[in-house]
C-alpha cells in the first residue's frame, strides 16, 4: 500500500514536469538569485528592484513589454541550474542573472550552450564573462575593483601599513584580494599579512582585527560585504583601535542595517557605483519606490544593479528591435550586436554612460565615497 | 600579553558556545535526542530581544524574560507537535524531524522578519575591564556571559541533583519505562526539559548577539553546530562537560586563528575534537558506560 | 518452509528494485524520444541518479551497519574533486571514454581512501560520538578544499593553502583549483544512461553484499555487537568493509554529480548535504534500499515542484518534511494507516505484526547495543 502510494505519488510529481511551452506576447526576462538561505538578502534585493523596473518599463506603454520571472536558487549551483531550466521551460528569452558568482558560473555554461543572453547584475568574477560572448555584467569585475582600490589608496596616500580582512570562502572577496595584492606590489604599498575568515567561522571576527592592530595597520582594506564589515567596525571600536577603513562596493548598505550604530562607520571610505542617499532624480525616485514596495527597506547596491539590468535590456531591446516572438538565440545575437556596438550607452543608477565591450565587462567610473555624519560624501 | 588577549577572546567566544551547549546537553540527557533545532530557537530568542530591547526600548531584563517566555512556549509546542508523536520510534526519526523543524524556523523567520541582517545592540549596560594599563581589555559582555554560564551550570546541576522534578528527570533519563511505572509523568518531565532548554536558548541568543551583533534568520545555525560539537567534546549529557567543552572549543578556535591560520581554524578545531575523542571516546567528562550482555 | 518463503520475498523485492530502475530509464527514454522532455526534467536526471547512489550507499552504513554518519557528503566531495581534477587536467588529453572511466575509478578510489583514513580511527567510537566525528571530518575536508589553490606554469606545479597570490604563478600559468571557486570550466558530461548504469552497479554490489557472509556479519553486528563478537567475527574488518564500500560509491556519485555542472566547489558538500542524504535514508526506511531510492527522487524534485509558491517554497518544504516523517514513522499514525489498509484488504494479521515498534531509542541502542528490536519494519520482516 505504502509502496504503491509512494510510486504513484512520485510518478505524478514527475509527470507534471512534462509540458510544452506556450506562445509569448511579451518579452520574457528571467531572473535567478538567492531569495532564501543565508544569502537571501542579495537575491530579494535584486528581485524587488527588477520588479520595480519592469513595472516602469511596462507603464511606458511602448512597443517593448516585459514579463519578469524570478526564481530562487538559495545560492547553490545545482538549484540555480534547475531554476534556469524552469525558466527556459516557461519561455524565457533573456536572462537577467544570476545574482551570485558560483551559481552564475554553472548557469552561465548552460546559457552559453543555449546562446541565451545573460546580463548579470552582480556576479562579478572575471570567470563569469570569460565563459562566452553572451555573458555581460552590470557590476564591476572583481579584478577591476582590486586594481582601482590599490591605485586609489596609493595615489591619495591613505595608509602606510595596510591590513586586509577578507572572506576566503567567497569568490567575490578572493577575486578582489588577488588583484589588490598584485597591484599593491606594483605601486609599492606595504600590505600586511591578509587576515581571512570563512562563512563558518565568521561569528567572531575580533581576532582578525586584533591581528591588524598588533601588526600596526593604519588602514584596513575590506573587500567584503557589509554584514561582516559591520561586525569588524564594532570590534575595532570595542578595542579602541583607531584605524581607517577602506571598502569596495559590497560595503554599500552598511548604513541601512537595521539597528547599526552608524557612528561606527564614520570616516569609512569605499569605492561604490551606487549611493542610496544621492539626490539625483533617478535615485530618489527609485529609493522611494523601493521603500514603498518593501515596507521601508533602503535599496542596496544589488538592488540598483538589478534595476539597471532591466533598464539596460529595455534600451538594448528597443535599439535592436527585439520582438516577443523571437527565439532566445536570435534575441541574443541582436542584443550582443547592440551592446558591443560602441555607441550604446546607458545612464543608470550605478553609473553614467555605462558601455560594454566585447568581453562583456562594463565600463563605468567608480566613485570614491566617504561616510561623514552618517551620510556618503564624495571623497574628492 | 598578546597571547592573553587572544586567550580572553577565546574564552569570550567559548562562553557563548558553553551557554548554547548547556541547552543541548540538557535536552539530550533527558529526552535522549539531538535537538538540531536548538540553534534556531536561539535565533528566535535573538529576534524577540531585538524587537523588545533594541527597537522598543524595553528594559534588558524584561526583554530577556519575554524572550525566555516566548522560547519556552515555542520549545514546548515543537516538542508536542513534532517530537512527541515519534516517541518510541528509532530516534533517528526524531533527529530528522528536528532538522525539519530547524528548516521550518529558519524559513519562517525569513518570511516574518525578512532576510536583511539586523545589528543587535548589546544588552549589557556596564563597562568592561581594562587591565595592565589598558593592554588587556575584557569586555563587559564577556564577563557577563561567563558569569551567566557558570551560574546556569551550577543551578542546573543543583536542580537535577537536589529537586524533585530534577530527580524525576534523572529517572526518566535512566529508564523511561521504569520511571513511568514509578508514577512519574514522563511526558510532563520531557516538556519541562524542553521548556528549560528553550529558556536557556533565549538567554544564549541575547548574549551571543550582544558579543557578535549580526542577526539574521540563519544566525543560530553555525553556533548551534559548534555548540553541539562542544557538548560532545565535553561528554554529551554531562552539564559541567558542556561548559568545559564550550570554553575549550572557543579557546582552540581563536588561538588557531591567531597563531596558525585564519581560514583553516575550523579544520583545526574539528581535528582536535577527533583526536580527543579517540583518546577519550566518551568526551572529556562523559560517563563511561560498560556494555553488559 | 519459512526459509523458502523468505528467499522468494527477497528475490522478489530485489527484482522489483532492478525492474524499477530499468522502467525509470525506459520511461525517460520514451519521454525524450517523443519530444516531451522539458529542460527542467532533463536537468534533474543526473542529480537524481547521484542522490540515489548516495542514498543506497549511506543505507549500507546507517541501515545495515546501524551507525549514524553525518559526513557522507565528504566522500562525495573527495570523489568529485579527485575525479574532476584528473578529468580537467590529464583527462583532457585522453579519449573521452577513457578519461571518464578513469575519472570514475579515481573518484571512487579517492573516496575509499578517505573512507579508510576516517574509518580506521573512527569506527572504534559509537553512537553520537561516531556521528560527530563523521560530521567533523566532513567539515575538515570542506574547509581544507576551500582553501586549496593549485596552479601550473612553465616552472611546474604550485600549491598553497592560503591564497592565489601566494602561488607566485608566472603570467603563462593556469589555475587548476581556485580555493573557494573550486574547479571552474569543467567540460560538462551528463548522460542519463551512464547514471542508470552506475545505479545498477551500486545496487548489484549492495544486494550481493547483503546476501553474502559479510552482509550477514554486518547486520549481526548491528543487531547485537556483543553476540557478534562472541561468535568470533572480526568486527573492525566488517565495519570497515561497510564504511569504505559506502564511501567508494559516494565518491563515484560525486564524480557523476560534478560532471553535470561546469563548476565544482567544496562548499556544496557541507553537513547540510550529508543531512539531506540521511533524510532520504530515514524517510525511505532504514535498511530499505528501495524506499531510500524513492525518497531520493522525491526529495530532489520536491523543492523544484514547490517553485510555484515562490518565497514560501522552502517554508512549505520544511512542513512537508515534518509531516512526511510523522506520517511514515509516528506509531499512532502507522497503526491508523494499517487499520485502514486491513479494513480495505480484510486481513489483520499483517497489521498486528507491524504495529509492534521498538521502544528503545536509536541512540540508546547505539550505546548499549541491547537486544531490543529496533529499526524498521522492512528489515525486521526480512530477517524473520
Amino acid at each position: 500500500m505504502k509502496k504503491v502510494l509512494s510510486i504513484v505519488l512520485t510518478g505524478a510529481l514527475a509527470a507534471s514536469f512534462v509540458m510544452s511551452a506556450s506562445a509569448a506576447e511579451v518579452i520574457k526576462i528571467g531572473g535567478i538569485g538567492p531569495t532564501t538561505g543565508p544569502a537571501g538578502i542579495y537575491g530579494s534585493s535584486v528581485q524587488n528592484a527588477m520588479e520595480i523596473a519592469v513595472e516602469e518599463v511596462n507603464a511606458l506603454d511602448g512597443d517593448i513589454q516585459f514579463e519578469l520571472m524570478f526564481e530562487d536558487d538559495t545560492h547553490d549551483a545545482e538549484t540555480s541550474v534547475n531554476a534556469y531550466n524552469t525558466l527556459k521551460d516557461k519561455g524565457m528569452q533573456i536572462l537577467g542573472g544570476t545574482v551570485t558568482t558560483v551559481p552564475c558560473l554553472a548557469v552561465g555554461a548552460e546559457a552559453v550552450a543555449d546562446n541565451m543572453l545573460c546580463l548579470t547584475p552582480s556576479a562579478s568574477s572575471q570567470d563569469v564573462i570569460d565563459l562566452g560572448d553572451n555573458m555581460f555584467q552590470v557590476c564591476f569585475t572583481d579584478p577591476n575593483q582590486g586594481l582601482a582600490s590599490a591605485d586609489y589608496i596609493s595615489q591619495q596616500g591613505l595608509g602606510t601599513k595596510i591590513g586586509v580582512i577578507y572572506n576566503s570562502a567567497d569568490p567575490y572577496s578572493t577575486g578582489i584580494l588577488n588583484t589588490f595584492l598584485a597591484e599593491a606590489e606594483v605601486v609599492g604599498l606595504e600590505v600586511l599579512e591578509p587576515q581571512a575568515f570563512t562563512d563558518d567561522n565568521s561569528t567572531d571576527l575580533t581576532t582578525q582585527v586584533q591581528a591588524c592592530k598588533d601588526a600596526g595597520a593604519d588602514l584596513i582594506f575590506l573587500p567584503i560585504y557589509y554584514t561582516p564589515a559591520s561586525q569588524i567596525l564594532k570590534a575595532a571600536d570595542d578595542m579602541d583601535y583607531d584605524v581607517k577603513f577602506f571598502g569596495v562596493d559590497g560595503m554599500d548598505g552598511i548604513l541601512s542595517v537595521e539597528g547599526f550604530d552608524t557612528s561606527l562607520a564614520e570616516g569609512v571610505m569605499l569605492l561604490t557605483p551606487f549611493v542610496a542617499t544621492s539626490t539625483d532624480e533617478a535615485t530618489v525616485a527609485f529609493v522611494e519606490k523601493y521603500k514603498e514596495k518593501t515596507g521601508g527597506q533602503i535599496p542596496n547596491q544589488f538592488a540598483a544593479d538589478g534595476y539597471d539590468v532591466v533598464m539596460t535590456l529595455y534600451k538594448a531591446c528597443t535599439e535592436a528591435g527585439v520582438t516577443a516572438d523571437m527565439a532566445p538565440s536570435d534575441v541574443c545575437e541582436a542584443l550582443k550586436a547592440v551592446l558591443t556596438s560602441g555607441d550604446f550607452s546607458v545612464d543608470g543608477l550605478t553609473g553614467e554612460g555605462m558601455t560594454w565591450d566585447a568581453s562583456g565587462a562594463v565600463s563605468k567610473a567608480p566613485r570614491g565615497m566617504v561616510i561623514e555624519n552618517g551620510e556618503y560624501q564624495p571623497m574628492d | 600579553m598578546q597571547f592573553l588577549t587572544y586567550l580572553v577572546r577565546g574564552i569570550s567566544l567559548g562562553s557563548v558556545y558553553a551557554l548554547i551547549a548547556l541547552g543541548y546537553t540538557m535536552v539530550y540527557g533527558i529526552a535522549k535526542m539531538l535537538n538540531f533545532a536548538h540553534g534556531d530557537v536561539i535565533m528566535v530568542g535573538g529576534y524577540v530581544v531585538f524587537f523588545a530591547f533594541c527597537k522598543n526600548g524595553f528594559n534588558p531584563w524584561i526583554s530577556v524574560l519575554i524572550a525566555m517566555g516566548a522560547c519556552m512556549l515555542l520549545g514546548i509546542t515543537i516538542e508536542r507537535v513534532a517530537y512527541k508523536p515519534l516517541r518510541g520510534t528509532p530516534s533517528l526519526a526524531v533527529l530528522i524531524t528536528a532538522i525539519g523543524v530547524s528548516y521550518f524556523l529558519q524559513n519562517g523567520a525569513m518570511l516574518l522578519w525578512k532576510s536583511d541582517p539586523k545589528s543587535f545592540s548589546s544588552i549589557v549596560g556596564i563597562n568592561g575591564l581594562n587591565l595592565f594599563g589598558g593592554k588587556l581589555q575584557i569586555s563587559a559582555e564577556t564577563i557577563v556571559t561567563i558569569i551567566t554560564s557558570i551560574v546556569i551550570m551550577i543551578v542546573l546541576m543543583w536542580f537535577v541533583k537536589k529537586t524533585k522534578p530534577g530527580h524525576a528527570m534523572q529517572a526518566v533519563s535512566e529508564d523511561r519505562g521504569a520511571a513511568q511505572l514509578m508514577g512519574i509523568n514522563v511526558n510532563g518531565i520531557i516538556s519541562l526539559t524542553f521548556a528549560i532548554g528553550s529558556a536557556l536558548a533565549a538567554i544564549a541568543g541575547a548574549l551571543l548577539l550582544s558579543s557578535y551583533p549580526t542577526l539574521m534568520p540563519t544566525t543560530g545555525a553555525m553556533p548551534g553546530i559548534k555548540a553541539f560539537t562542544a557538548a560532545v567534546f565535553g561528554g554529551i549529557g554531562s552539564i559541567p562537560g558542556a561548559f568545559l567543552g564550550g570554553i575549550l572549543l572557543g579557546i582552540i578556535e581563536n588561538l588557531s586563528k591567531a597563531y596558525i591560520s585564519t581560514q583553516l581554524s575550523d579544520a583545526i578545531v574539528f581535528l582536535v575534537l577527533i583526536v580527543i575523542l579517540l583518546v577519550r571516546p566518551t568526551g572529556l567528562l562523559g560517563k563511561k558506560t560498560t556494555v553488559k550482555v | 518452509m519459512a526459509n523458502n518463503k523468505k528467499m522468494k520475498k527477497t528475490t522478489r523485492s530485489n527484482l522489483l528494485m532492478f525492474g524499477f530502475v530499468i522502467v525509470f530509464w525506459a520511461v525517460i527514454q520514451v519521454v525524450s524520444l517523443t519530444g516531451h522532455m522539458t529542460s527542467k526534467l532533463n536537468g534533474l536526471l543526473i542529480p537524481v541518479c547521484a542522490y540515489i547512489i548516495m542514498a543506497i550507499s549511506l543505507n549500507l552504513v546507517v541501515g545495515f551497519l546501524g551507525e549514524l554518519s553525518l559526513g557522507h557528503a565528504a566522500f562525495m566531495s573527495a570523489g568529485a574533486f579527485a575525479g574532476i581534477f584528473f578529468y580537467t587536467t590529464v583527462g583532457a588529453t585522453l579519449p573521452k571514454a577513457a578519461a571518464l572511466v578513469i575519472s570514475f575509478i579515481l573518484g571512487g578510489a579517492a573516496a575509499g581512501l578517505f573512507g579508510i583514513l576516517v574509518g580506521v580511527p573512527v569506527l572504534r567510537l559509537s553512537g553520537d560520538y561516531l556521528a560527530i566525528v563523521t560530521l567533523a571530518s566532513g567539515e575538515i575536508l570542506k574547509n581544507v578544499l576551500s582553501a586549496l589553490y593549485i596552479g601550473k606554469d612553465s616552472t611546474g606545479i604550485h600549491f598553497s593553502l592560503k591564497d592565489q597570490f601566494s602561488l607566485g604563478l608566472k603570467p603563462d600559468g593556469k589555475m587548476l583549483i581556485k580555493g573557494a571557486m573550486g574547479i571552474p570550466g569543467i567540460q560538462k558530461f551528463s548522460n542519463f544512461t551512464v547514471g542508470v548504469i552506475l545505479i545498477l552497479i551500486t545496487l548489484a554490489f549492495i544486494v550481493n553484499l547483503k546476501n553474502s557472509r559479510a552482509g550477514r556479519a554486518i547486520t549481526a553486528i548491528r543487531d547485537d555487537e556483543i553476540a557478534a563478537r562472541a561468535t568470533g567475527l572480526n568486527l573492525t574488518h566488517y565495519k570497515l568493509l561497510a564504511f569504505v564500500s559506502a564511501a567508494v560509491f559516494a565518491g563515484i556519485a560525486g564524480v557523476l554529480y560534478a560532471l553535470n555542472y561546469s563548476t565544482l566547489v567544496a562548499d556544496k558538500f557541507d553537513y547540510n548535504l550529508s543531512i539531506n542524504v540521511l533524510v532520504m535514508v530515514v524517510l525511505g526506511g532504514m535498511g530499505n534500499i528501495f524506499g531510500g531510492m524513492i525518497a531520493a527522487i522525491l526529495l530532489t524534485i520536491l523543492p523544484e515542484m514547490l517553485r510555484g509558491f515562490s518565497q514560501y517554497r522552502m517554508f512549505i518544504y520544511s512542513i512537508v518534511l515534518i509531516v512526511m516523517m510523522l506520517f511514515n514513522q509516528a506509531p499512532a499514525l502507522v497503526a491508523w494507516r494499517q487499520r485502514l489498509v486491513s479494513k480495505v484488504k480484510g486481513e489483520d494479521r499483517k497489521a498486528e505484526e507491524k504495529v509492534e515498534t521498538a521502544d528503545a531509542s536509536y541512540f540508546e541502542e547505539m550505546k548499549s547495543k541491547s537486544n531490543e528490536k529496533t529499526g524498521n519494519e522492512e528489515s525486521v520482516k526480512e530477517e524473520k
